[in-house]
């Protein structure tokens, strides 16, 4: 009883830390930059591809993948950040819902042409395949290693933002643009690259997901709920609450389903809606 | 004189025009495929396999040349209804053919029965579709006639306790009811099941079930696609195998097209079905070449492509028979009962409902000396009707 | 507000072009005879967006879930059809009963909170209703869809053809009548409310407006429209399956609506007729690849301008306007 509990909080938490993994991304560029970003699931899979391509393919080691998809999703974000963001802007939310949107279905056909529409193979090495008995509980190695990393992660990307000059440069910019910039802030260039870092971690994210969600061309549209979803509840303003809300999120999915699989698939939208209500402002607020 | 001789003359010719007009006049096939958004795949696949059968059987039939006109149905049945009216109304097909999914082939049913146009189900699974219309008939198969031969060979095998887990759409439970049906009446015991949700990233739970229940084996259908891959990955990692639960499934889990996403997961894993691409014979072998010179080698022809394979062969055999003249009664009439010699064994068109008759194939997945997966037959059952009509 | 509207606003009189749009598109049946099942769905569709303009334009709130009321008015004229009762507008009263009551009822989770937040509940709403839809199997079909409907003929003379000629007429009827009553009411007090309510809603309060009973009225007036054209949907189509409550399909609306652009009344219609024409043609032309052409448009017509592409229409108007008019002002 107590174990099957233990099991699934592990496995709920885990896939929470995967939500939170890929979804940080959008929190990072919406909250920070108030920009819509519905082609976030395009970057992703990108990450996705570059994976299976650098493991099959060019036979990199597994980890080693994981940063080059983190990189190449990133630099892909300064690409379109230079050529498309950048005059969206200003626009309002429904345009810039509309030309995210238009970039996702370009995408979405680009991957389908390169790769075909079926599932990309993927094998994860061998140390990270397969269980461990602790406690008398069987846990999974793989999602044993997505909270190590999502964990590693998050204490890095609050190091960073607390820190760092440049973080306190993005806290400024967020906070009061206008004055950063009179300040000597170059406010243009520091979302530059806070949207490239969006973007790596959502390639990052998606990298790390293949494993268990799959990948094929369909995948920004499959999953562009959970990254709302994610984002909404946890609030816009910092990591924490996407976090909290991500991992809430993965148990109560997780435990729903285990315990009570006839109402299985209601449990996470119910969930949300009722978080939603409760609080509006998201989990983790400044307002 | 020359008057008359001038309007003979032109008459004669008017005459000749019109008839090597309608000699002409190409045998259109509407092909209502999924080629995109979730079930991409399946459009693909059947659309290469309709091609590959051009590229073998040529593509003149009855004196008229044959085009395929593709229309995509993004998944939506609506938009499915839609393009097969405009492919009556506009481009006047002969044939009506494809659908991957059950709604697409059950919004288009009323259609046919109305323009009295022969409507061939490349793939689509659920049993009611066929009684939807008298202008319907299918040359794929249907869940409940693949999953009793798999219920009855788990019974002569020993397993008497089983766990069942299902997607929870149409074909899902019909697979579901018809497992259970087969398997209590000859003395099997049903542990529990269990009905995912069609959008289901994470079968962690659900596993996690089963292996609390301990049972001999769990049956298993889900989608071809990331759902199966998904599946067999958590299967195999949770060690259910090592548990001693043994996975018994319909072919669509370990369908030949994306057996090669899930790693070494699935080896040993029992299937039925009605079509693998390790299937021995000639008649395979020409369709497997022809599939990989218009699809290319990057991905294999699966039971979908062979459907279409199948359907092609049908339509062309009503053509030749009607010499070109396209009537819906009478291609319905050659339909019926029609024998198919096809890349999967025999198949015959049961002229009462119009449905497969076909052998189901019991499988094992092996990997055979080239390095890939397959699913390799070692027992089959002959002649296997829909067990409930 | 543009300008153009302001002045249909004080004046009520219809100008050149509303009447000729209508006349244009009641002489479909000679202009575009072998397209007319894809002119229903975009009439159907046009009136789904207009539904969404109500919410989202006219109101400002933004809801990626309101396939969840054309849904419950497809589900709801479905059912009545295979139940035996195929006579068509009782079908539509029906739908838009269920659906407005079902929009009521989800109008008080959906009035809280900003944006994002409205957003997600908006979506959740729908995604609960369309995994319900799969569940209760026995009333929708699940997911192989609702089958036996028979409709009956339309005023008991008009069958519905394979030619979609009677589909077209219907839906047109149905469509233009609909259209014509919410054009009242967005020029009345009613709807000039709401406009301010979407441009300042503290300022309302503070003026005495009932805001909160506004919002939830015109809440539960948009899923009545979004619930007769699920209903249209599915009485010309002779079938309902589930993705009639997708994300999928409230994801496409609001695309369509952008595109026409919001807050113009026609913005529903003209979005629908180009993003579906578009994704049609593009669509025979390349069966396989054609979401990357469709996508490129669609970037394309954001950075043409705001407002979409009636904005952009409007904006050439008044730009020929002012061309005409400006010699007869020089002296």
């Amino acid at each position: 009883m107590i174990t099957s509990l233990l099991g699934v909080l592990f496995d709920g938490l885990a896939y929470g830390m995967l939500l939170f993994l890929i979804s940080v991304g959008l929190s990072v560029t919406l909250g920070l930059m108030n920009f819509i970003n519905l082609a976030h699931g395009a970057f992703a899979m990108l990450g996705g591809y570059v994976c299976v391509l650098a493991l099959q393919r060019w036979g990199l080691p597994f980890l080693v993948v994981l940063p080059v998809a983190f990189v190449i999703s990133a630099l892909a974000g300064l690409l379109l950040e230079r050529v498309l963001y950048r005059y969206l802007y200003r626009r309002s939310h429904l345009d810039q819902v509309l030309a995210t949107i238009g970039l996702t279905f370009m995408a979405i056909a680009a991957a389908s042409y390169f790769f075909g529409p079926m599932q990309q193979p993927l094998q994860v090495p061998r140390f990270l395949s397969g269980q461990v008995s602790v406690l008398g509980v069987d846990l999974n190695i793989y999602r044993g290693f997505l909270l190590a990393v999502g964990a590693a992660l998050t204490v890095a990307l609050t190091l960073a933002l607390e820190r760092t000059r440049f973080g306190a440069s993005v806290r400024a910019a967020v906070d009061r643009p206008r004055v950063a910039e009179a300040l000597g802030i170059r406010v243009g260039l520091v979302f530059q690259v806070t949207f490239a870092v969006g973007c790596g971690l959502a390639g990052l994210g998606g990298a790390l997901g293949v494993q268990v969600l799959g990948l094929d061309p369909a995948f920004p549209l499959k999953f562009i709920v959970y990254f709302l979803l994610v984002v909404a509840v946890g609030g816009t303003s910092g990591l924490k609450g996407p976090l909290y809300a991500a991992l809430l999120l993965g148990v109560i999915d997780v435990a729903g389903k285990y315990y009570v699989p006839q109402i299985g698939a209601f449990i996470i939208y119910a969930m949300m809606v009722i978080l939603l209500v409760l609080r509006p402002q998201g989990l983790v607020s400044r307002r | 004189m020359l008057k008359h001789y001038l309007k003979l003359l032109v008459s004669a010719a008017a005459f000749l025009i019109a008839a090597t007009a309608s000699a002409q006049e190409p045998l259109k096939i509407g092909m209502v495929l999924e080629m995109s958004g979730a079930f991409a795949d399946f459009g693909m696949q059947m659309m290469n396999g309709a091609r590959a059968y051009m590229k073998v059987h040529g593509d003149t039939v009855a004196g008229r040349k044959v085009e395929l006109i593709v229309r995509d149905t993004t998944g939506v049945p609506d938009v499915a209804k839609r393009v097969a009216q405009e492919l009556v109304t506009n481009d006047k097909v002969d044939f009506l053919a494809g659908f991957g999914l059950t709604p697409s082939a059950l919004a288009v049913a009323s259609l046919a029965s109305e323009a009295k146009k022969p409507m061939i189900v490349m793939n689509a699974a659920t049993s009611i579709i066929t009684t939807r219309s008298p202008y319907i008939a299918r040359v794929s198969f249907t869940l409940p006639q693949v999953t009793a031969p798999l219920a009855t060979w788990a019974i002569k095998n020993g397993i008497t306790k089983a766990y069942t887990l299902v997607a929870d759409y149409g074909p899902g439970i019909d697979a579901e009811t018809q497992f259970k049906k087969t398997f209590t009446a000859a003395g099997g015991q049903i542990l529990g099941d269990v009905r995912t949700p069609m959008r289901n990233p994470e079968f962690a739970p659900f596993l996690q079930r089963i292996k609390d229940a301990r049972p001999q084996a769990v049956f298993v259908f889900l989608p071809a696609g990331e759902q199966a891959v998904g599946f067999m990955k958590g299967f195999a990692e949770r060690e259910l195998d090592k548990a001693g639960v043994k996975l018994i499934a319909t072919g669509d889990v370990t369908e030949d097209g994306v057996i090669e996403a899930m790693g070494d997961a699935p080896l040993g894993v029992i299937t039925t079905q009605h079509y693998s691409v390790a299937h021995d014979s000639a008649q395979n072998r020409v369709f497997l070449k022809a599939y990989a010179e218009v699809a290319g080698t990057a991905q294999r022809a699966n039971f979908m492509a062979v459907g279409a394979w199948d359907g092609m062969a049908a339509m062309y055999e009503v053509a030749r028979r009607l010499n070109g003249k396209i009537d819906g009664d009478k291609a319905m009439d050659i339909l019926k009962g029609l024998k198919i010699d096809s890349p999967r064994g025999p198949l015959v068109i049961d002229p009462a409902t119009r449905d497969p008759i076909e052998t189901i194939y019991v499988r094992r997945v092996e990997r055979l000396k080239d390095g890939k997966l397959y699913n390799v037959e070692f027992d089959q059952f002959l002649n296997v009707k829909d067990p409930n009509k | 507000m543009s300008p153009a509207t302001a002045h249909q606003a004080t004046t009520g009189r219809a100008p050149v072009a509303e009447i000729v749009f209508w006349l244009v598109l009641a002489a479909g049946f000679w202009l575009w005879p072998s397209y007319l099942p894809l002119a229903s769905q975009v009439l159907i569709a046009g009136l789904f967006a207009l539904s969404l303009d109500l919410v989202l334009g006219y109101a400002g709130i933004v809801s990626l879930g309101h396939a969840a009321y054309f849904g419950v008015g497809a589900y709801a004229a479905g059912v009545l059809s295979k139940l035996g009762w195929g006579e068509p507008f009782s079908g539509l009263l029906l739908a838009a009963l269920c659906a407005g009551v079902t929009g009521f009822l989800t109008s008080f989770l959906v009035v809280r909170g900003k944006d994002l937040t409205r957003l997600m509940v908006t979506t959740g709403i729908g995604l609960l209703l369309f995994e319900l839809a799969n569940r209760l199997t026995d009333i929708t079909g699940g997911n192989d869809g609702l089958i036996g409907m028979e409709m009956s003929p339309v005023l008991g003379a008009f069958r519905f053809d394979m030619y979609g000629k009677v589909a077209y007429g219907y839906s047109l009827a149905v469509t233009f009548v609909l259209f014509l009553v919410m054009r009242r009411l967005v020029n009345s007090p009613f709807g000039l409310s709401l406009r301010g309510i979407r441009d300042n809603p503290g300022r309302m309060l503070a003026l005495g407006y009932p805001v909160h009973r506004r919002l939830i009225a015109m809440y539960t007036l948009a899923s009545v429209y979004a619930g007769i054209a699920g209903a249209l949907l599915a009485q010309t189509t002779q079938f309902v399956g589930t993705d009639v409550l997708s994300f999928n399909r409230s994801a496409e609306l609001m695309v369509m609506l952008i595109v026409g652009g919001t807050g113009m009344l026609y913005g529903g219609l003209v979005g629908a007729a180009v993003f579906m024409v578009a994704h049609h043609y593009l669509s025979g032309i390349n069966p396989t690849y054609w979401q990357f052409w469709l996508g490129a448009f669609l970037i394309a017509i954001v950075m043409f301008g705001r407002d979409g592409v009636l904005g952009a229409c409007m904006r050439l108007a008044r730009a020929w306007r002012t061309r005409i008019a400006k010699p007869a002002a020089e002296p």
